[in-house]
């Protein structure tokens, strides 16, 4: 049976960035097409009319939303390359209750960072920085948060790396100063030619940002 | 809440399934549970819909937590909690989902279907973060606030009320995770709505939703799991304090 896999993203996405990972550590070929978050395509509003995001990730015409389980679901279906998730039902509950306070607290906090002024702003700092270092202590020695191997807890969490020079900039911080472990280990994830490829250019991302900036009237 | 300790109380409670009940002294399974919470009744239906025994511990969150839920939580500090041997897992939807992949016996709560599987994920999903947040901010969240979240909190039951459509339940013929994680929707708002006089669901304009309630309250495993109405009324004509109960 021919595999028709297509990805709706958008570059910057920390959450396309998981998926993207993921069909490269399993060596699915799929079309990617990339989305105007400004002016949606029909094929997106169509694909995911219950929340109009990216990324969808569409198999021979089904289409699924939501990275995390966009992951899952490749780790199903090509089981054989690569597993992202441990088969131990302990472990894989201890990945997926990671991935879901990245959800929550990672973005939330960064998100804030650069589209809020003064205590607020100083507040999400804060919140970041507490919680990079919980992660940072979670991944302890280890080389990857999947212990001996990447895996999905480091695809749910290596995409937000692109956006710490935002961060760091529109938060007054210094993420590598305050999580050097943290960062030690996104640059091992790096050196995957999965991610490598899938993260965009730091200064991409903090360009892009600071014209969002101006258009909602921040700077 | 009528907590008689302000410590921890232990419950025995024998699974409803007609075993025995009695716990193989190599698996131990306990719940750190509040009687009231929606996301703490989540485990314990899938518990039971599964034959699995469990010892309950009524935690009293509002007041002190125990060293056992600051052991086993130590990150969110909520409930439920789900102790396994020793080791503990929090978040309702990872606890069933952990359930569901540990024991093997009893009925699936999710589909085989790689691509099922992933669609009830997201609805399980869909319920939790757009239904039930606005639902508690409709009712408990800032007066300036409540407008706005009524309405998308009826957004989200009209996705859901296309979403079952004509199916018996949304896991189809039986339970499954969509349906446990919109227990409160099945069982909770009807009692919020009528304590505090604000409908966001009414059965004329969610008929699919109200036949579903009605199924899955009715079964018989989900009825005997349900905190009694009248408490439950009780406690919601106090303030509700949600930074004790985690998703």
């Amino acid at each position: 049976m021919t595999e028709e896999v297509i990805l709706l993203d958008f570059w910057a996405s920390m959450y396309g960035m998981r998926t993207r990972i993921a069909l490269a550590e399993k060596r699915v070929k799929y079309h990617y097409r990339e989305e105007d978050l400004w002016n949606k395509s029909s094929l997106l509003l169509q694909m995911n009319p219950v929340h109009k995001k990216i990324p969808v990730l569409i198999h021979n015409g089904k289409p699924l939303c939501e990275s995390l389980f966009q992951l899952e679901y490749i780790d199903e279906t090509w089981p054989e390359e690569n597993p992202l998730l441990p088969s131990d039902p302990y472990k894989r509950a201890r990945a997926k209750f990671w991935a879901d306070i990245i959800d929550k607290k990672v973005n939330v906090a960064g998100r804030r960072i650069w589209t809020t002024k003064g205590e607020e702003k100083e507040e999400a700092s804060k919140e970041l920085i507490e919680i990079l270092k919980t992660l940072e202590s979670e991944l302890g020695d280890k080389d990857y948060f999947g212990e001996e191997t990447f895996g999905y807890v480091d695809i749910a969490l290596i995409g937000f790396y692109s956006w710490f020079g935002v961060y760091d900039k529109y938060g007054n911080i210094n993420i590598e100063s305050e999580c050097p472990k943290l960062i030690a280990w996104a640059k091992r994830c790096l050196q995957r030619e999965s991610v490598a490829k899938a993260l965009p250019e730091s200064e991409k991302i903090t360009t892009f940002i600071s014209e969002r900036r101006k258009k909602l009237e921040l700077e | 809440i009528a907590q008689e300790n302000t410590y921890t109380q232990t419950q025995r409670t024998e699974n409803q399934t007609g075993l025995t009940g009695k716990m193989n002294q190599e698996e131990q399974v306990q719940v750190l549970g509040l009687w009231g919470s929606p996301f703490s009744k989540r485990v314990e239906m899938v518990l039971q819909l599964k034959g699995i025994p469990y010892e309950y511990i009524e935690e009293d969150v509002y007041g002190n937590k125990s060293p056992m839920l600051l052991k086993y939580n130590p990150i969110h500090k909520k409930v439920p909690v789900l102790v396994h041997n020793g080791r503990s897992i929090a978040e309702s939807l990872v606890i069933v989902e952990y359930i569901e992949d540990t024991w093997k016996t009893g009925p699936t709560i999710l589909p085989q279907d790689p691509y099922e599987r992933a669609m009830a994920r997201f609805w399980a999903k869909y319920v939790d973060e757009k239904v039930m947040v606005a639902m508690g901010k409709a009712f408990w969240g800032p007066e300036s606030e409540r407008e706005k979240e009524r309405k998308e909190a009826y957004e989200g039951l009209i996705s859901l009320e296309k979403e079952i459509g004509d199916k018996r339940f949304f896991g189809g013929e039986t339970i499954g995770i969509v349906d446990i994680a919109a227990d409160f929707i099945g069982y909770w708002l009807g009692i919020v709505q009528e304590v505090s006089g604000v409908t966001i669901m009414t059965a004329e304009e969610f008929p699919n939703l109200k036949r579903w309630s009605e199924d899955f309250v009715g079964n018989n495993i989900i009825k005997e799991v349900l905190p009694p109405k009248q408490k439950l009324a009780a406690l919601f004509k106090t303030p509700f304090r949600s930074a004790a109960t985690s998703g």
